[in-house]
């Protein structure tokens, strides 16, 4: 830079001085609660006592990931991590499209406004109260499904809860339930904003309303749902804590126990808690997700030129 | 134009339009149907839902279920301090999205890029639960308030969406005029820009009051002095873990009616989703609205 932009620039920024200072608490904040809690990730390759604290703890190198590694539920943790991200992803991926080209394809009016309206409805529930619903409404005594379960066949069925086949379904189709009318939002503006002359130009060359899904509606929406992919594969290792904690009891935890609540568990459940065991792996499972989202987003970029970076 | 419109719909195409809206009508009875149950469960005898009599309105009305949900000295605590964390959390929240997001939105503020990027980065990778757990430790923040408003402060992908907002719904023409008239940045922020947005600080806000409402995980980790926890801690200890407190039970002078907490939950479960619905018919515009502006980048 020569000299007189380096001069002009200066005295850019003293004019902007407001503009800082309104940045300053943001900043602050950032350092102090994303940043540091980052710089705290170093207990990982530290064993971590409430003594030394995060900087005077000893370093151990990698010893708590070889410990992790090893550890006699890793497999199991990956298998469970992946089999819901994966499922919930593809279900919660394709229902939201399926839900919003239908929509598109009614003409604007009370039914298509009721359904919108009455879709969109669960996504303001809190996780607490879905994870409740589902406990109650799959309840054998006092429960839709018992009741359902009783009309057909006379006897009340087992507990639901406590088979551990049932969780990973549970959990996706309860996110369904909730999420798929709002996540088809973004899809339905998208639509909305498509072309009609191409729409119109296709009717009079005869192709059927089914024909113009797969060759208009579909290609309109494709930047949308790769970003969403993108956005998707950053989250592959990260199953939301808080619902599977919720839904997890004694009897499903073959199936339930996700990398996430083992790290709550090793650090607030364990006689002996182990904070840079569980740093540790909560750190593999975001730089994993870091490196996931990278990949795609240079994938993506390759080859249609969506990227979000 | 009319002409084009009036291309007429094959016979195929109406068997298609016809499949689409069988569809669409199933999905919508299902999204529905459990919250009826709920509801109608909430407001029967206790008899009635365990003998499996409601199917989808109540057989036997009773109001026992709300009776036992408003003697529970929790709910009322619980009620309490999420208003009060809703309240001042979404009035900070707003703030700090504001102070951040406006000066962002500036292409001439020098180091924009650069402090955008430092804050975009945190959306992808992070502490971690233990990190942040320590940080909250150390800054004497467990157990206090604060716990509640101050980590989640920014929401980084709100401040996206309003400095979307003010990029592209905001005329540049405003700015210089105001600069020639000798405003300065803040005055131009409180004077003309914030009025001109009252659309997208109504998204954020209402964002965050849903948000704080549902809230449970902050409170879970950082709180365990009973008077602060917000409803949703409470929530889960009655419906999850069901841990039916001992007042709800010995009250009365006669036993309670067996399955009782089965229509306490129920009720329950109404009681704390009931204001987010209310509100839900006003706000459903401006939501769907927030959803569009945060898709224009990213």
């Amino acid at each position: 830079m020569h000299k007189m932009s380096k001069k002009k620039l200066w005295k850019k920024i003293a004019q902007s001085w407001q503009l800082y200072l309104l940045l300053l608490v943001p900043i602050v904040w950032l350092v102090t609660f994303e940043y540091v809690p980052m710089a705290g990730l170093q207990i990982a390759f530290k064993d971590f006592s409430n003594k030394g604290g995060i900087w005077g703890s000893p370093w151990v190198g990698l010893e708590k990931f070889k410990k992790f590694f090893s550890d006699r539920q890793f497999s199991r943790l990956m298998i469970n991590t992946l089999r819901i991200s994966i499922y919930s992803m593809a279900v919660g991926f394709i229902v939201p499209i399926i839900m919003a080209l239908s929509l598109n394809i009614l003409k604007d009016g009370v039914f298509k406004k009721t359904v919108q309206t009455l879709t969109y409805i669960p996504h303001f529930l809190s996780v607490v109260v879905l994870v409740g619903m589902v406990m109650q409404l799959f309840n054998p005594v006092a429960g839709l499904y018992g009741t359902i379960y009783q009309l057909i066949t006379g006897t009340r069925p087992s507990d639901i809860m406590g088979i551990p086949e049932a969780f990973p379904h549970l959990y996706v189709w309860s996110g369904i339930w909730q999420n798929a009318g709002w996540g088809s939002i973004i899809y339905v503006a998208a639509l909305a904003n498509s072309d009609q002359q191409l729409h119109e130009a296709a009717q009079i060359d005869g192709a059927t309303r089914l024909q113009r899904v797969w060759h208009i509606d579909i290609p309109t929406i494709l930047p949308t749902a790769v970003i969403m992919l993108i956005m998707d594969a950053g989250k592959v290792m990260s199953v939301g804590f808080e619902k599977v904690f919720l839904f997890q009891n004694d009897l499903n935890i073959s199936y339930s126990e996700v990398l996430s609540t083992y790290v709550y568990k090793k650090s607030f459940a364990a006689t002996i808690p182990d904070f840079s065991f569980s740093t540790a792996a909560g750190m593999f499972n975001s730089v994993i997700n870091l490196i996931l989202i990278t990949i795609v987003n240079q994938i993506s970029r390759k080859v249609s030129e969506t990227s979000l970076w | 134009m009319q002409k084009s419109k009036k291309v007429r719909s094959s016979s195929s195409d109406r068997v298609f339009y016809g499949i689409i809206v069988v569809f669409l009508t199933l999905v919508s009875l299902c999204v529905l149907y459990p919250i009826i149950y709920v509801v109608s469960c909430s407001f029967s005898t206790p008899r009635s839902v365990l003998s499996g009599d409601v199917i989808l309105f109540p057989t036997e009305f009773s109001l026992a279920g709300y009776q036992g949900v408003f003697k529970y000295k929790n709910v009322w605590i619980g009620f309490r301090n999420s208003i009060f964390y809703t309240v001042v959390g979404t009035v900070l929240n707003v703030i700090a999205t504001i102070m951040t997001a406006y000066p962002l939105s500036r292409g001439d503020l020098p180091g924009r890029s650069v402090i955008t990027k430092i804050f975009s980065f945190t959306m992808i990778f992070g502490g971690g639960m233990i990190p942040g757990y320590l940080l909250l430790k150390n800054l004497h923040m467990l157990n206090t308030v604060w716990s509640q408003f101050i980590p989640g402060l920014i929401v980084v992908y709100h401040v996206i969406i309003m400095r979307t907002f003010f990029q592209s719904s905001i005329p540049g023409e405003l700015l210089e005029a105001s600069k020639i008239d000798g405003c300065s940045d803040i005055n131009y922020l409180t004077k003309v820009v914030l009025p001109l947005s009252k659309s997208i600080i109504a998204v954020i806000t209402l964002y965050r009051i849903v948000g704080h409402w549902n809230a449970y995980f902050n409170a879970f980790m950082y709180l365990s002095n009973r008077d602060l926890y917000p409803l949703q801690v409470f929530l889960r200890e009655i419906l999850i873990a069901s841990q039916v407190d001992a007042d709800l039970l010995t009250t009365g002078e006669n036993a309670p009616p067996i399955g009782l907490e089965h229509v306490v939950k129920y009720s329950l479960i109404v009681v704390a989703t009931v204001p987010m619905l209310v509100i839900y018919p006003f706000v459903q515009k401006h939501f769907v609205k927030g959803v569009m502006v945060g898709a224009i980048k990213g």
